[in-house]
């Protein structure tokens, strides 16, 4: 299983990823600059969460046009698969490799909390391949702009295609169960192919041991095994 | 060439930004603001003495990577030298 992972300048979470795709596969994943336009053929690129480029613009735009991302449009242009976890989702969403968009957060607050995530009914899709739907996961976001967006037709397009593939769910407390104002509650989605995955939530800080749940690896063991 | 750019949300976009500041507003006794909406200006410099040449310049740069077409319009006002 060979993955790797792009880094950017503001990127953050591009080590604990690095951390928890070893910790399952056994390999390191190769470390991206984000101004390499070479790629090495891999299993899995991981566009890492973090603040690329300061957020300059809007979240995720600049770092959507930098030379590592043209290699990854290829990459996906031959059906290779791609995560993007919460700055990486921003930045698939703004490379036109996933649809829509996220804006600020309803509440107007950074969230910084565990979420109750339902998996969802999908197309095929060897991301999710080891995920039974309908099961849920609790894996925590940590954003300022997770509140998915998207017009009526597309969010029906997408919910018709089978390409929302995690919903926030109860957390069976007294917090809303959507952190964010997201439309239709979306977490995560797929790019019709399904070989493309965007999600708000970090799966890398819910490895077991020290964090609050071990779902965020059920969920990292699903993707890895499903694309190697 | 002075190029001026304005970005502002779509009209059925919600602008809690936007939300936040007329109630402010409002906390403020201006409560005749309504519908306030937040937006951003770009401005910038074409090396070209040709108007609609660096209108379509500008324009081009906000579809590729200055505006965020699903969320966000935008207006383009070239400045002639004075």
């Amino acid at each position: 299983m060979r993955a790797a992972v792009i880094i950017f300048p503001g990127s953050n979470c591009d080590r604990d990823m690095m951390v928890a795709v070893q910790t399952i596969t056994g390999r390191r994943p190769a470390l991206v600059w984000h101004k390499d336009s070479q790629l090495d053929p891999v299993d899995i690129v991981i566009i890492p969460g973090g603040f690329s480029f300061g957020d300059y613009l809007r979240c995720g735009a600049l770092a959507a046009r930098a030379p590592a991302m043209h290699s990854v449009l290829d990459h996906a242009s031959r059906g290779g698969a791609v995560l993007g976890v919460c700055n990486g989702f921003q930045i698939l969403l703004e490379s036109g490799l996933l649809p829509g968009t996220l804006v600020r957060n309803s509440g107007l607050k950074f969230v910084c909390r565990e979420t109750r995530l339902a998996v969802q009914k999908t197309i095929d899709t060897p991301l999710m391949a080891g995920l039974p739907q309908g099961s849920e996961l609790i894996i925590p976001v940590a954003h300022n702009e997770g509140n998915y967006f998207a017009d009526d037709d597309q969010l029906d397009a997408l919910e018709l295609g089978g390409q929302i593939a995690l919903r926030y769910t109860d957390n069976h407390d007294s917090r809303p169960a959507n952190p964010n104002g997201a439309a239709r509650d979306i977490a995560g989605i797929l790019s019709a192919n399904g070989r493309v995955m965007g999600m708000m939530p970090h799966p890398e800080r819910a490895m077991g041991a020290g964090h609050k749940s071990a779902d965020g690896c059920r969920f990292l063991r699903s993707v890895l095994e499903g694309v190697s | 060439m002075q190029v001026i750019i304005n970005i502002t949300l779509k009209a059925g976009v919600l602008d809690p930004q936007g939300r936040a500041v007329e109630n402010a507003l409002a906390g403020l006794g201006f409560t005749d603001a309504v519908d306030v909406r937040i937006g951003k200006q770009i401005t910038l410099d074409i090396d070209s003495e040709d108007a609609a040449r660096a209108e379509q310049r500008a324009a081009r740069m906000c579809e590729s990577l200055l505006a965020n077409t699903v969320i966000e319009d935008y207006t383009i006002e070239v400045v002639a030298p004075s």
